[in-house]
């Protein structure tokens, strides 16, 4: 056992990524005509410059999803950046950190159709975008809100059970929960807290409305709670996007609303006008007290996001933005402008050929 | 200046090593949706229905599509009929689908 997790410990992600890629090959190997293992995910190239510091990020995050039999479901996400940076932040050689992270492993148990066990590392189910909006292939804008720490300490995922499902599912209304308990883990590439925590949330199809409400308690060294609500509306006849959420935790508070509109009702969405998608974030935290761990701003800070993303053919999309934020007590320190952009890729494959 | 300089140089080669590695996966996509044939690549936006009773399950499939999995992100261009249902299984316990929402949209995605 102690050897186990002594090697545990050394595992890095690309070796999880590849075993992890092998194990399922091997137990898949009976995949039925539509049911082949993929690989998908993004690759990209980011580049930001924050107040001054300039960096670039090579990235590459694989999903890979493999069915295993007619109730299981294997699926596991990896992320390997090259972080390159100034020395000294905005001065100094250029410098690169390699940074690897599984993000999820985990065995899935379709045990009817309400009703999913999932056992292994998952993504911390709190809120909207660490489950749903943080893959490099789906994100509007590159920076995370700037509450997404807020609900999902330590790192994002947890390792332990979840159960989730949807409660109601008609034409007019939809419920889903989320339930988990998660072990704190200290082995490489599987860190997490001891917390637990719930998600609820309603969603209407026909005005494409979704609100919801999120519960986590951090069941290590000092124990607390953090709540948050969401609000998402997509109206069906339009290209609008309006996704918004708050969070509170027993140190600071905040919310962001993110507005986006495709034009594609200018002449379609292939055409040269309608590929051009301009995005909008409002951010705002507040500080109630201090806490230099919670990975929120130390002080009461107000952001707005302004981007343009363009969708390019097959699956390419190149993201810009600028944000200036404010953040500080006095007004003058801590106010600072934000460059981003990207270029991602997103890719879809079948393992093998399969059978026909 | 020494040591820099060999940070540097494991720097570059870290970045060389993982653009090798986006290439030959890129690659190995390609290759592999080639392999998989243009002509049997699904199109989630435009389904081959053959009767009415399977019209209306893509419509229904269509509509519980839209609904569900386009709420987060855009709907892949194009991919073969062979994994449509290792996405839609994938897509169940993401988004929380039902077995019968599953169903439905595997009708619509690969008829």
């Amino acid at each position: 056992m102690h050897s186990f997790i002594h090697h545990a410990k050394h595992l890095n992600s690309s070796r999880l990524f590849y075993l992890t890629s092998l194990l399922l090959l091997c137990f898949a190997k009976a995949a039925v005509a539509q049911n082949t293992p993929t690989i998908s995910g993004g690759v990209g190239f980011l580049n930001s410059t924050n107040a001054g510091a300039n960096f670039f990020q090579p990235v590459v995050s694989p999903v890979v999803v493999a069915p295993l039999g007619k109730d299981f479901l294997a699926e596991s996400r990896f992320y390997f950046e090259e972080f390159v940076g100034r020395k000294n932040g905005t001065s100094g050689p250029y410098e690169g950190t390699f940074i690897k992270d599984t993000q999820y492993l985990q065995l899935d148990y379709l045990a009817s159709s309400h009703l999913t066990v999932v056992g292994g590392r998952y993504l911390t189910p709190f809120g909207t975008y660490n489950e749903r909006l943080a893959p490099i292939w789906i994100q509007k804008f590159q920076d995370a809100p700037l509450i997404s720490a807020i609900g999902t300490r330590t790192t994002g995922s947890s390792d332990g059970g979840m159960i989730r499902g949807v409660l109601l599912s008609r034409p007019n209304a939809q419920v889903n929960y989320v339930g988990y308990f998660s072990a704190s883990s200290s082995v490489s590439q599987f860190q997490a807290a001891r917390a637990m925590g719930d998600r609820i949330e309603v969603y209407f199809p026909n005005k494409r409305i979704e609100i919801g409400t999120s519960y986590a308690r951090f069941l290590q060294g000092t124990h607390n709670n953090s709540f948050g609500a969401h609000f998402w509306w997509l109206p069906p006849s339009s290209p609008l996007q309006v996704r918004s959420e708050y969070a509170h935790s027993e140190h600071a508070q905040g919310y962001w609303i993110e507005t986006t509109y495709r034009l594609s009702q200018w002449r379609g969405p292939e055409s040269f006008v309608g590929r051009i998608e301009p995005l909008f974030r409002m951010q705002q935290t507040f500080r109630n007290s201090p806490s230099p761990g919670d990975g929120l701003p130390a002080a009461d800070t107000q952001q707005a996001d302004f981007g343009l993303q363009y969708h390019l053919p097959h699956e390419v999309r190149v993201n810009t933005s600028y944000s200036r934020k404010f953040s500080s007590p006095n007004g003058t320190n801590g106010n600072a402008n934000i460059w981003d952009m990207s270029i991602t890729y997103r890719f879809l494959f079948p393992m093998w050929r399969g059978k026909e | 200046m020494k040591t820099l300089r060999a940070h540097e140089r494991v720097c570059i080669a870290r970045i060389l090593l993982l653009s090798s590695s986006l290439l030959i996966l890129g690659m190995a996509g390609l290759m592999a949706q080639a392999k998989a044939g243009g002509s049997q690549g699904s199109k989630p936006k435009e389904p081959a229905t053959t009767s009415p009773d399977s019209d209306q399950d893509a419509e229904a499939g269509q509509k519980k599509f839209q609904a569900n999995c386009s709420r987060c992100h855009d709907a892949p261009e194009q991919f073969s009929p062979r994994i449509a249902g290792t996405i839609v299984r994938h897509m169940r316990v993401r988004a929380s689908l039902s077995a019968q929402d599953e169903k439905d949209i595997l009708k619509f995605l690969a008829p």
